[in-house]
């Protein structure tokens, strides 16, 4: 029961915000690198985004120019920065989550199969309800490849990076095959052997001081957060099925009003259209908190997880400096493969030393990124609330004096 | 029509009859005020604090809880000789009992609209508060039970002192209902139903389980005796029944065992329910009166739809509940990200949402108890109520299955006492007549009192339909004012709110 081609074309996506939706992410853009999602396309499974650069670089052959791109290719891209050791240092802005319809469409085809029980209004009213549920979910999904895309045009560094002029301008499918089962089992295994040399690399304490209470807040952080991230979830949840329940009592009462042969019915009819409004905007305010605090929180978590992961990688390069000159030592005491042994310690000096500068200004920078983001959503949010809430209060109001005057 | 028959005929009747209540109401149209009836206090039908106690302006025009305008009754101070009428279980009785010695002439339910609104303009009230409070558990076990207090105010003669408190336990409430149900509602009375049993939530509180959910039951329990009582002494008819006055009154109450579903009386009871059901599916009746057939189908309509709205707003109340759980947790975890976040604005920041969601999980509380005990309450109410209506149609048809019985019969007899005309059998021939004038006067009989149910009944179900404006207006204007209090405190919180945000920097 899908919706085919649920594109509106170029009016979908020109709604409140043009330009980067980048909620969460303070960026500054610039004229040499703008990189933007023009247009979505959902298909049966999968959803067809149109990447549009606008560029003054000379690495493009063009100045503006649009691809078609799906959620594998940027997936590909985020882990090629993963694996390149040149990138060690940098926090590496988190791959967007996998569109996600399943629950969407469940819910339309429990609708479907419900139909016989309800009324036609009622059925056309949940269609819609649903359907807007369904765009809802597709802009959030267009709106975080496109800060994941944004994040790295903006990284002094990254934007250089090849792979990503590639998948900017190659018109071509890139043919990045999503993992297969044997590629997936060996994701897994890299991951179970990371999360415990992590613990081991957690465990050496830093000298560094900054390093060491980043380390100590970060994981503390992550995990506050994915907690509140959780729970604002399931209090969105539960305020949406509040409102469907308003949804229903408004048309319950809709009934009533046509059917009651008492003065009862003009009353019932008013407070039905009241409900109808009211429940629009507790829709809307359960959507805003999504926007504004749960995907917040949500994106937060994920930029966390890469700044963890950024300190990861420094520990793991401290250990091998650490190691590279114990071996050092070694060999000067054995007089034996000195000249390895001291290139060794060479490099992984530079690697560690590397990292460590740039891993604190990426950390440094994480940190203003994040208060900037939070403060401009916080008062997002509560200039949304303080929004519906007068228009709930004025509707409740100017019902109540037409309903006393008719007494 | 039934009513013009009767204009000048049945006056003198009226006082020959045996008192039957309704007999008289109808012809008097003349508006006699209660000197005794003064309009101190007011009945609060639906309140939101348990303990209904409201004090209203009296000059107030928009008093809702002035249900009977209309009932102005003449009692008779001098003889309130009581007969103490006591039915001591339940009677399945087809002949009416006549309960009440004092001839109450109620006035006149269906007139003209001219009459009504000269009514509406001599408002007078019934003089009566009752509340139901102070739970209190007797006894331990299973054998254990809950005793109320019911407190009645009242300036109304009929009652031996202005304040009465007597202790009664629920079943001492099922038991007036069975009485009351039983004197009137083969007459077409609306009897209001009795809250329901049950098992579950009184076993709890049996056990000696102090939680929240015992704890509610009993104040729901509490809140649903409390509407009961007072739609009872709403009926004016009900209010001076010595049943209910006993019941207000008198300290000992005879223990309603009556009531336990497995008495003797339970199980008679469920014997006539089938009987009942069987009847409704075999008596086809034919309706003359097109009034009838459309209230009925009326009834059974907003009986679909508020059965359909109270599952809905149950389904709120649910999710309100929910959601303040919700907000509450995600207010602690706000709370810890806050404590966590080491720059200090955004960290203050933090600590101040949590403090708003907390905030506003109790809102959600409050709503969610508001959405039940104003709305959902009142819409279980109303759906055992429409069912006590239709049970009242029901009598009806079966008042009019009986008179066609008795048609039948004196059909039969009459085709017996022919045939006998020419069997020279003269006793029999006698007895033939005799029997003839017996279902004669059966056949009149059953033709009146059907005619006096179908009276009855539109009476009734036309104060039952104002009764249900009033109760409706009230209780929704109560709850969106409780909506529009919400949405003032919601704004109050996120204006705090709003500059300690901006104030990260």
């Amino acid at each position: 029961m899908m919706q085919e081609g649920l594109d509106d074309g170029p009016d979908f996506l020109s709604e409140e915000d043009r330009g980067p939706r980048a909620v969460n992410v303070d960026l500054q853009t610039d004229a040499t690198l703008q990189v933007d999602i023009s247009d979505a396309l959902s298909e049966r499974d999968k959803v067809k985004f149109t990447v549009h650069t606008k560029s003054t670089l000379p690495n493009f052959k063009q100045n503006e120019f649009s691809v078609v791109r799906q959620h594998e290719e940027f997936i590909w891209l985020h882990d090629s920065f993963v694996e390149n050791e040149e990138y060690a240092g940098y926090i590496i802005p988190p791959a967007p989550p996998r569109p996600d319809f399943d629950a969407s469409r469940e819910k339309l085809q429990k609708l479907g199969e419900g139909e016989g029980s309800m009324t036609k209004e009622e059925f056309t009213k949940m269609k819609q309800e649903l359907e807007a549920e369904y765009l809802a979910i597709f802009k959030k999904t267009v709106a975080m490849h496109e800060v994941f895309l944004c994040r790295v045009a903006a990284h002094p560094v990254l934007r250089k990076d090849l792979n990503f002029h590639v998948f900017l301008e190659y018109n071509q499918d890139l043919s990045v095959r999503g993992k297969n089962k044997k590629e997936k089992l060996e994701d897994f295994f890299k991951n179970v052997v990371k999360s415990a040399d992590g613990v081991l690399v957690a465990g050496v304490k830093d000298v560094d001081d900054f390093f060491e209470h980043e380390k100590t807040f970060l994981l503390e952080y992550h995990n506050r957060v994915k907690d509140a991230s959780a729970k604002s979830d399931r209090k969105i949840r539960s305020h949406k099925n509040a409102a469907d329940d308003i949804n229903r009592i408004a048309s319950t009462l809709y009934t009533l009003g046509t059917q009651d042969s008492t003065d009862l019915c003009k009353f019932f009819l008013k407070v039905s259209e009241l409900f109808e409004k009211t429940r629009k905007i507790e829709a809307r305010v359960a959507a805003d908190e999504d926007l504004k605090l749960a995907d917040l929180l949500k994106y937060y978590l994920r930029e966390s997880q890469a700044a963890k992961d950024l300190l990861y990688r420094r520990g793991r390069a401290l250990v091998d400096y650490e190691n590279a000159n114990k071996g050092l030592d070694k060999a000067r005491a054995k007089n034996k493969d000195v000249l390895q042994a001291e290139t060794t310690q060479q490099v992984c000096c530079q690697k560690f030393e590397k990292i460590s500068e740039s891993a604190k200004q990426e950390l440094i920078d994480f940190k203003t990124r994040r208060v900037a983001a939070f403060r401009k959503n916080l008062v997002e949010l509560a200039e949304l609330e303080l929004k519906h809430a007068k228009g709930n209060l004025q509707l409740l109001q100017s019902c109540l004096g037409v309903l006393k005057g008719d007494t | 029509m039934s009513e013009d028959r009767e204009a000048p005929a049945l006056l003198g009747a009226a006082h020959t009859d045996p008192p039957e209540p309704q007999d008289a109401e109808d012809l008097f149209v003349s508006v006699a005020c209660v000197t005794e009836c003064p309009e101190a206090a007011r009945l609060s039908a639906e309140d939101l604090s348990p303990g209904s106690d409201g004090h209203k302006d009296p000059d107030d025009p928009d008093d809702p809880d002035d249900l009977f305008a209309e009932a102005t009754e003449e009692v008779s101070l001098d003889s309130p000789e009581r007969q103490p009428i006591l039915s001591d279980g339940p009677s399945p009785a087809i002949t009416p009992v006549t309960p009440v010695t004092i001839s109450p002439r109620l006035d006149v339910f269906d007139r003209s609209l001219d009459q009504d609104d000269e009514e509406e303009e001599n408002r007078d009230t019934l003089d009566i508060q009752i509340s139901v409070s102070d739970p209190e558990k007797v006894g331990d076990g299973m054998n254990a039970f809950m005793v109320y207090k019911v407190t009645t105010k009242t300036s109304l003669s009929i009652f031996s002192r202005d304040e009465v408190c007597v202790k009664r336990r629920f079943s001492d409430f099922l038991g007036l209902h069975s009485k009351l149900a039983s004197k009137y509602m083969h007459m077409g009375f609306i009897v209001p139903p009795a809250p329901e049993k049950s098992i579950v939530g009184m076993t709890k509180v049996k056990v000696g389980k102090e939680d929240l959910s015992s704890v509610e039951f009993v104040e729901k329990r509490r809140s649903a005796l409390e509407r009961y009582l007072l739609r009872t002494v709403k009926h004016p008819a009900l209010l001076k029944d010595p049943d209910v006055l006993q019941f207000l009154e008198s300290s000992e109450l005879p223990r309603a065992v009556s009531t336990q579903a497995l008495s003797g009386a339970g199980i008679l009871r469920m014997v006539n329910k089938a009987a009942d059901a069987v009847n409704k599916m075999t008596i086809k009746m034919n309706e003359s009166d097109a009034w009838f057939e459309e209230k009925q189908q009326q009834f059974e309509n907003l009986d679909v739809q508020l059965r359909k709205l109270h599952a809905s707003v149950e389904s709120l109340v649910c999710h309100r509940k929910e959601l303040s759980v919700n907000t509450a947790a995600f207010a602690k975890s706000a709370a810890m990200l806050g404590n966590s976040e080491d720059h200090t604005a955004l960290s203050r920041a933090l600590s101040q949402l949590a403090e708003v969601e907390e905030k506003i999980d109790q809102l959600h509380q409050e709503q969610a108890n508001a959405d039940f005990y104003l709305i959902s309450e009142l819409l279980g109410d109303y759906v055992r109520l429409i069912t006590a209506v239709r049970g009242v149609f029901d009598q009806r048809m079966k008042t009019w299955g009986k008179w066609q019985d008795a048609q039948l019969m004196l059909q039969r007899k009459r085709e017996a006492e022919a045939k006998l005309q020419y069997a020279s059998k003269p006793e029999k021939l006698q007895q033939a007549r005799d029997e003839i004038r017996e279902w004669e006067g059966k056949v009149q009989q059953g033709e009146r009192d059907f005619e006096q149910i179908s009276r009855n009944i539109r009476r009734e179900v036309g104060q039952f339909e104002k009764e249900r404006v009033k109760d409706f207006r009230v209780v929704i204007m109560k709850y969106l004012e409780s909506l529009v209090h919400s949405q003032q405190q919601l704004i109050k919180y996120w204006e705090a709110f709003l500059p300690e945000a901006k104030a990260i920097a």
